[in-house]
C-alpha cells in the first residue's frame, strides 16, 4: 500500500504520467471513432447524433485536463523539478498525494459519465448554459452532465492544490546559490503555468458553482426569464449565458497556456543542450514567458468576438491578442538564433524539441489571423480553428511531452535510454502525421466547414452543398490521423523493450548543465549551484551548474 | 477575383465580403511567407556549419521584433477599419427589418408584414404543432400581419438588420457565402445587418454546439433580384392576412 499511496514526488510524478497516458490513449481512441464516423457515417460506426457529441465532449476534456494539464505539470513536474532547483522534496508531500489521488478520482467520475442515463454530456468542453444548465436540453445533460461537472471541480481542487504545492517548492525549496536568473527555463515554465493555473481554476471553480446551482437549486446566474427548452419553461431570475462565457474564457484562455509554458521552457533548454549553446537572451526568456503568462488572463475576450458582446470590446481584445504574438515571437527568435550555425546533435529529444518549434510556429501563425474580428466572423467556429489549435496546443503540447520523455527517461527509470533509432523513426512519423492530420484542417475551415458536425451531407440542400464538397478532404484527414495514431505503436515498442533491459546511461548521458543530472552527493550534503544553466564553451567542453567556479587543478 | 487562395473560399454574395477576403487573403499569404521564411532560417542554420561569433541581440531579437510589431499592429489597424465599419453602427433605418429565431434544432424567420412593425411574442404561448413556435401573441394587434418563413428570403442589393433571438439554449447563426456570424443568445438578442449583393441560394448554418440535432440545424437563404423578391412578399403577406 505504502508503495500505491506514496507521498514521494517521484512516485506521485510517474502515477500522473501513468494517469495522462490513460486518458491520451482513450482521447485518441475517441478522436478516431469520431474521424471515422465523420467520413463513412454508416459504414463502420453508424453512432447516434448524441453519442458523437458525447465524443467530442469526453475527447476535449480528457486531452485538455487529464493529459495537457496533468502530464507536463503535475507528472513532469513532480519528477524532475525538485531535482532540478536541488530541493529534496516538494513542500507539501501529503497535499501531494492527496492531489494524486483526487485527480484520479476526477478522472473516473468523467469516464463514468457514460454509464448512466443519458450517456455523458454532450455540450462539449466548453459547456455553454444555457444547454449545460438544463437537464432537458439533451440526452446526457441530466446526470451525465452533473458527473463532469463533478470531475472538473475535483480535477480543479487537485490543480489548485498542485499549483500550490509547485510554487510552494520554487520559492521556498531553492538550493542554495539557485538565484531566480539561474533557474532552468523548464522551472520558470512550471512557475508561471502554476500561477496561472490558481488564478484560473478558482475562476473555473466559481464557475462551476453557479452553474451546479443553476441545475439543482433553482438559481438562474445563466439562464434568462422565458427561457423555454423542450417544453420547460425558465420564469425564475434573469441570468445571462454570456456571464458564464466569460467565466469560462478567464480559465479557458490561461489554460491553453498552462498546457504548453512548460513545453516552452524545456524546449528552449534542449535547444541549447544539444547544440552546445547558451539559450540566447537567456533574460529575455524569463521575462517572455512572465509577460506570456500575464497576457494570457488578459486575452479571454476574444473567444466571444461574435458571442453576442459589445463590438468595441472585440476591438480591445483583439489588440491584447495579437498583442501576445510579440513575447512569442520572441521565444521563436530565440530558439532560432541558439540553433543558428551551431553544431547541433540530432538526439530524440532534440528532434522533438525541434519539432515543437516548427508546430509551435506553423499554429501559432494563425492566431494573429483569429485574433481579428472581421476575420474571426468567418472563421469562428470551423476547422481553421480545429487545425489552430490542435497544431499549438494539442501538437506541440505532445511533441513538448515526448522531449521531456525521451530526454529525462534515464532519471525515471534507473539509467536506461530509449532507442535512438527507435525514437528517430517514432519522431518522422509522428511529425508527419501531425502536419498531414492537422494541415488541411485550415482548408476545410476556409470553406466554410464548422466543426462539431456529426455529418456533412443529408440535410437541407444548400448546407448539403456546401459542406459535401468537403467529404474527400476529410476523407484524407481521416487516413492521415490513423498514421499519426499508429506511430504512436513505435514509442510503445521502444518503451516495453527498453523497460526489459538493465539501465547503462552515465550520470549524465546528454552532457546536460542542470542540476537533476549531477552525481549523487551524501546524504547530509546540501547541493549547491555555481552559475546559469546551459553553460558551454566555444571547443563543446560545459560547466554544469553544480560544478565549483574555480576547478581544483 | 483571382487573388490566390480564393478558390478555397466560397462565393462572396456580399457587400462587405470582398474586403474582408482580401484582407483574410493578405493575412494567409503573411502567414505563409512568415512560416517559410522561421523554417527556411531554422533549416539553414541547422545545416551550415558552426559560427561562433557573438550575436547582437539587436539585430537577431529586437529589431525583427520591431518590424512584427509594425506589421501586426498594421494589420490589427486595417482588420479594425473593417470591423468598425461592418459592427460600430446598427443599420440604416430603411433597412428591411427581419428577426431570426434560433431554437432546437430549426431556424425561424419572422417578418413584420406591411405595419413594418414585430407583434409581441410569449414563451407560454410557443407551441409548434399548432403553427405558433415563437409564440406570437394573437392579443396584440401589431402581430396579425405577421409571418413565418423557414427559409430568409431576401432582396439583392438592399441592407437588412437581422435580429438574431434564441428560445433555448445560444445557437450559432452563420451564413458562410455573405461571411457573417454571430451567435443567438435566449434573452438577449443581437443586432446584425448586412447587404446580400449576389442572387443564388445559400447556407445558413448553426456554428454553436446546440444538442444532438446541431448539424442538421440548417435553413436556405434566398437572395433575390429586388422584382422576385416583392412578388414573393406579397403572396406571404396576403396569405398572412387573409
Amino acid at each position: 500500500m505504502n508503495r500505491i499511496f506514496s507521498t514521494d514526488h517521484r512516485t506521485i510524478g510517474l502515477q500522473y504520467l501513468l494517469l495522462a497516458a490513460v486518458a491520451v490513449v482513450i482521447g485518441t481512441i475517441m478522436s478516431l471513432m469520431m474521424r471515422i464516423h465523420l467520413v463513412w457515417p454508416d459504414r463502420f460506426l453508424p453512432i447516434k447524433p448524441e453519442d458523437y457529441l458525447a465524443l467530442v465532449t469526453l475527447h476535449g476534456t480528457l486531452m485538455l485536463f487529464f493529459v495537457l494539464t496533468t502530464a507536463p505539470q503535475s507528472g513532469f513536474g513532480n519528477l524532475i523539478l525538485p531535482a532540478q532547483i536541488g530541493a529534496r522534496h516538494m513542500a507539501f508531500p501529503l497535499l501531494n498525494a492527496a492531489s494524486f489521488w483526487l485527480t484520479a478520482v476526477a478522472l473516473a467520475t468523467l469516464l463514468a459519465s457514460s454509464f448512466v442515463q443519458g450517456g455523458a454530456a454532450i455540450s462539449g468542453w466548453t459547456a455553454y448554459p444555457p444547454l449545460s444548465a438544463v437537464a432537458s436540453a439533451g440526452p446526457g445533460q441530466g446526470l451525465g452532465m452533473d458527473l463532469w461537472l463533478a470531475s472538473i471541480a475535483l480535477f480543479g481542487i487537485a490543480t489548485t492544490a498542485s499549483s500550490i504545492n509547485t510554487l510552494t517548492t520554487i520559492v521556498a525549496r531553492r538550493c542554495s546559490g539557485m538565484t531566480w536568473q539561474r533557474l532552468p527555463l523548464t522551472v520558470w515554465g512550471w512557475f508561471t503555468a502554476s500561477l496561472l493555473s490558481i488564478i484560473a481554476f478558482s475562476v473555473l471553480l466559481a464557475a462551476l458553482l453557479l452553474l451546479f446551482l443553476d441545475r439543482h437549486a433553482h438559481a438562474s446566474f445563466f439562464i434568462p426569464a422565458g427561457d423555454l427548452v423542450s417544453g420547460t419553461l425558465h420564469t425564475q431570475g434573469n441570468g445571462s449565458p454570456l456571464l458564464w462565457l466569460h467565466l469560462f474564457w478567464f480559465f479557458g484562455h490561461p489554460e491553453v497556456y498552462i498546457a504548453i509554458l512548460p513545453g516552452m521552457g524545456l524546449t528552449s533548454m534542449i535547444l541549447a543542450n544539444f547544440s552546445r549553446r547558451r539559450v540566447f537572451a537567456y533574460r529575455t526568456m524569463i521575462s517572455t514567458t512572465l509577460l506570456i503568462g500575464l497576457l494570457g488572463i488578459l486575452v479571454w475576450g476574444h473567444h466571444m468576438f461574435v458571442a453576442g458582446l459589445n463590438p468595441f470590446v472585440g476591438s480591445a481584445f483583439s489588440i491584447s491578442t495579437m498583442a501576445i504574438a510579440l513575447p512569442s515571437s520572441a521565444k521563436v527568435l530565440s530558439w532560432l538564433a541558439t540553433t543558428w550555425r551551431s553544431r547541433p546533435r540530432y538526439t530524440t529529444p532534440m528532434l522533438f524539441a525541434l519539432g515543437f518549434v516548427s508546430l509551435f510556429i506553423t499554429g501559432g501563425l494563425t492566431g494573429p489571423i483569429l485574433a481579428q474580428p472581421i476575420l474571426d466572423q468567418y472563421l469562428h467556429n470551423t476547422y481553421f480553428v480545429v487545425a489552430h489549435f490542435h497544431l499549438i496546443m494539442a501538437m506541440a503540447g505532445i511533441f513538448g511531452l515526448y522531449a521531456a520523455t525521451y530526454y529525462w527517461f534515464p532519471l525515471i527509470a534507473n539509467g536506461r535510454i530509449l532507442s535512438e533509432r527507435l525514437g528517430r523513426w517514432h519522431f518522422f512519423t509522428t511529425f508527419a502525421g501531425a502536419y498531414a492530420t492537422f494541415l488541411p484542417m485550415h482548408l476545410a475551415g476556409l470553406a466554410g466547414e464548422p466543426r462539431h458536425y456529426s455529418q456533412l451531407t443529408g440535410m437541407a440542400s444548400a448546407s448539403s452543398r456546401l459542406l459535401g464538397r468537403q467529404l474527400p478532404l476529410q476523407d484524407f484527414i481521416t487516413h492521415a490521423a490513423f498514421l499519426l495514431a499508429e506511430a504512436q505503436l513505435i514509442f510503445v515498442v521502444n518503451l516495453i523493450q527498453t523497460l526489459r533491459r538493465p539501465g547503462h546511461a552515465s550520470n549524465n548521458p546528454w552532457d546536460a548543465t542542470t542540476l537533476e543530472w549531477s552525481p549523487p552527493i551524501a546524504p547530509d550534503a546540501e547541493p549547491s549551484v555555481h552559475r546559469e544553466p546551459c553553460e558551454y564553451a566555444a571547443d563543446g567542453s560545459f560547466s554544469p551548474q553544480w560544478e565549483p567556479a574555480h576547478k581544483p587543478e | 477575383m483571382s487573388l490566390p487562395f480564393s478558390p478555397l473560399l466560397p462565393i462572396d454574395a456580399s457587400a462587405h465580403g470582398p474586403a474582408l477576403d482580401r484582407h483574410l487573403i493578405l493575412n494567409l499569404a503573411i502567414a505563409l511567407a512568415l512560416l517559410a521564411i522561421t523554417h527556411l532560417i531554422l533549416l539553414i542554420g541547422l545545416v551550415r556549419s558552426r559560427i561562433s561569433t557573438q550575436r547582437s541581440i539587436w539585430a537577431v531579437e529586437y529589431l525583427p521584433l520591431a518590424a512584427l510589431a509594425l506589421l501586426f499592429a498594421a494589420l490589427t489597424i486595417h482588420a479594425e477599419r473593417l470591423w468598425a465599419s461592418t459592427r460600430y453602427t446598427g443599420a440604416d433605418p430603411a433597412a428591411l427589418q427581419v428577426e431570426v429565431t434560433g431554437l432546437q434544432f430549426a431556424w425561424y424567420f419572422r417578418y413584420p408584414g406591411s405595419d413594418a412593425r414585430f407583434g409581441t411574442t410569449r414563451p407560454q404561448l410557443a407551441d409548434a404543432p399548432a403553427g405558433n413556435p415563437l409564440g406570437l401573441d394573437p392579443a396584440d394587434p401589431t402581430s396579425a400581419d405577421d409571418f413565418l418563413s423557414s427559409n430568409l428570403v431576401l432582396p439583392a442589393n438592399r441592407e437588412v438588420d437581422l435580429r438574431l433571438e434564441a428560445q433555448d439554449v445560444i445557437h450559432g447563426f452563420s451564413v458562410p457565402e455573405l461571411r457573417i456570424k454571430q451567435n443567438a443568445i435566449p434573452g438577449q438578442p443581437q443586432h446584425i445587418h448586412l447587404t446580400p449583393t449576389l442572387p443564388g441560394t445559400y447556407a445558413i448554418l448553426c456554428t454553436q454546439l446546440c444538442g444532438l440535432g446541431h448539424h442538421r440545424m440548417s435553413a436556405n437563404l434566398r437572395v433575390l433580384p429586388q422584382p422576385e423578391y416583392q412578388a414573393w412578399l406579397k403572396a406571404k403577406e396576403a396569405a398572412a392576412t387573409q
